[in-house]
């Protein structure tokens, strides 16, 4: 193996690993506010990347307005995912919960087969390969990954700088008292939801630039996101970034040296392991 | 200020106040003691909304604010110090501040009121980038009084301040809460340190298995058998 591959794959794998770690951020914070695990939040991830598709080759529209649009959409979706499926389960108990949002995976998945089948689509973008060192770089990874870091770094100034983003990581850590400064916790859970949509959103903008969408889209990248969220410490934040890393690492530098098969249970190996090895995550629950 | 009238609650099928009737006048401290159990973390827990009210009724200046939700409440002028301090851990003193400044209308006036806070517990500002989490006990107690003074409330509600600090820090606290007192707050304050909390207040009432019990001026009760009855019972 040349090495300049591995140095390729590499990247490559940093490159996954920033759109990974949007999603799972999305993920973790609201189960770290809401405490309920979206099981479809991939597909919400899949309906934004139908609306960028449809948005621009059915109806022509530039591919930034497109994405706008699809993140304007998956944020709506997922403040009615919380008003009409989470909302009034909120005091079930979890297993209802998880059933709740797993049927809503299964009706996702069947609503999209229904309506578009279950042809790959992709955009076949133009964008150019970039040759840097003797490494060839996707243009499309490069613009996903400086969008996922600006995306991120917008959510943490949000959280950090914000009353509501403050009020957001306060109630994560204490709902109770967060009612006794005087905020609503229906209103702080549905702009987190809308924040997850978001994510997710915006994590569909940049992964139909470089993948193809069909109504299973979820099966590959929803156990990945998952296992991410619980390696990195459900709810905790930076965890979820290193772990996104780590995986999407793994996967990229794995597939190169085997095959993408090969690495996917290498990672499920390590997920496995670590699980056991520490059960609240590498870097714990909830930062 | 603040009225109670035949206020009965408690959780799911059973009843932890019975029909508690009680008054804080404006500018007043009154205790609420009594033994463990006896209700005490549930009146105040009524009192801001977190603990819905069977029959009775809750007003404020007046006006009656039962079956308020508690993030209401606050905005109507009641802050809540509740037991075990509950400060957010994993945010900053500052921050944890600043959430005590959440209403809108307070936020407004957060360079000033965070300022009379740390004048009032330097140690807060000394601290104020440092994790609540990593806080002695007596100073996120002290963390927990300055959150509630963050939304410039008419009344607080202190639950059992002095829990699990050691006994000097115990003074201290009492000296704090007496200050914070002579900045014309009015406090309703649940106690277990008896004979100290009745010469920090005006008035007190022993609480007994969700029943008020005894009433009245803290001299005259300091006198009576009050301090024996309130850890033992009757
Ligand atoms: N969430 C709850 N669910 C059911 N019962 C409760 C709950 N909280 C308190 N109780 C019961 O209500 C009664 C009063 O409890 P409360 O916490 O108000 O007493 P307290 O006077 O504050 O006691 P302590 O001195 O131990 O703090 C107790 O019998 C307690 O077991
Ligand atoms: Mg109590």
């Amino acid at each position: 193996m040349e090495p300049i591959l591995i140095a390729e794959a590499a990247i490559n794998g940093i490159l996954l690993g920033g759109v990974l770690a949007l999603l799972a951020l999305g993920l973790n914070l609201i189960f770290g506010v809401v405490d309920i695990i979206w099981i479809a939040y991939v597909e919400l991830v899949m309906l934004g990347m139908y609306a960028v598709y449809w948005l621009v080759t059915a109806y022509a529209w530039p591919l930034p307005l497109a994405a706008l649009a699809a993140v304007a959409l998956v944020t709506v979706l997922g403040l009615l995912v919380h008003l009409l499926i989470i909302a009034p389960i909120l005091s079930s108990p979890p297993v209802n919960q998880l059933l709740a949002t797993g049927g809503l995976l299964f009706f996702l998945q069947s609503f999209a087969t229904f309506l578009w089948a279950t042809d790959h689509r992709s955009l076949r973008l133009a964008l150019p390969i970039l040759e840097v060192f003797g490494m060839f770089l996707s243009f499309a990874r490069l613009l996903a990954f400086a969008v996922s870091l600006l995306a991120m770094l917008g959510l943490y100034l949000f959280l950090t700088r914000t009353y509501m983003g403050t009020a957001i990581r306060a109630v994560s850590q204490d709902r109770e008292a967060m009612a006794l400064m005087g905020a609503d916790a229906r209103k702080v859970y549905l702009v987190t939801s809308g924040i997850g949509g978001a994510m997710a959103g915006l994590a569909g903008a940049l992964l139909i630039i470089q993948y193809s969408v069909h109504p299973h889209f979820g099966a590959a990248f929803g156990p990945l996101t998952f296992m991410i969220c619980v390696l990195g410490g459900l709810g905790n934040m930076f965890g979820a970034v290193v772990a996104s890393l780590l995986m999407s690492e793994v996967i990229s530098v794995g597939g190169i040296i085997t095959s993408t098969e090969m690495a996917y249970v290498v990672a499920f190996v390590i997920f496995i392991v670590a699980i056991f090895v520490r059960p609240e995550g590498i870097l714990g629950k909830r930062e | 200020m603040l009225e109670l009238q035949g206020v009965t609650a408690g959780y799911g099928e059973f009843t932890a106040l019975w029909d508690v009737t009680l008054t804080v006048n404006a500018g007043e401290a009154v205790a609420v003691v009594g033994p463990n159990g006896a209700g005490k973390t549930t009146l105040m827990r009524v009192i801001s909304g977190l603990v819905p009210i069977r029959t009775g009724d809750l007003r404020l200046d007046g006006r009656s604010f039962a079956g308020r939700r508690a993030h209401e409440i606050v905005a109507h002028g009641i802050a809540h110090v509740p037991e075990g301090r509950r400060i957010f851990p994993r945010l900053t003193v500052e921050e944890n501040l600043k959430m005590g400044g959440f209403l809108p209308a307070s936020r407004r006036h957060y360079a000033e009121t965070v300022g009379r806070v740390y004048d009032l517990f330097p140690v807060l500002a000394e601290r104020r980038r440092q994790r609540a989490g990593t806080l002695s006990g007596g100073e996120q107690q002290m963390l927990a009084i300055g959150r509630a003074l963050m939304s410039k409330p008419k009344l607080i509600l202190l639950d059992e301040p002095s829990l699990g600090l050691a006994p000097v820090m115990v003074l201290r606290l009492f000296e704090l809460i007496r200050r914070v007192r002579q900045e014309g707050y009015t406090i309703l304050i649940v106690e277990q340190n008896v004979r100290q909390v009745l010469s920090l207040v005006d008035r007190a009432y022993l609480l007994e298995v969700g029943r008020i019990k005894v009433e009245g001026r803290s001299a005259d009760l300091a006198e009576q058998d009050f301090v024996r009855k309130a850890y033992v019972g009757i």
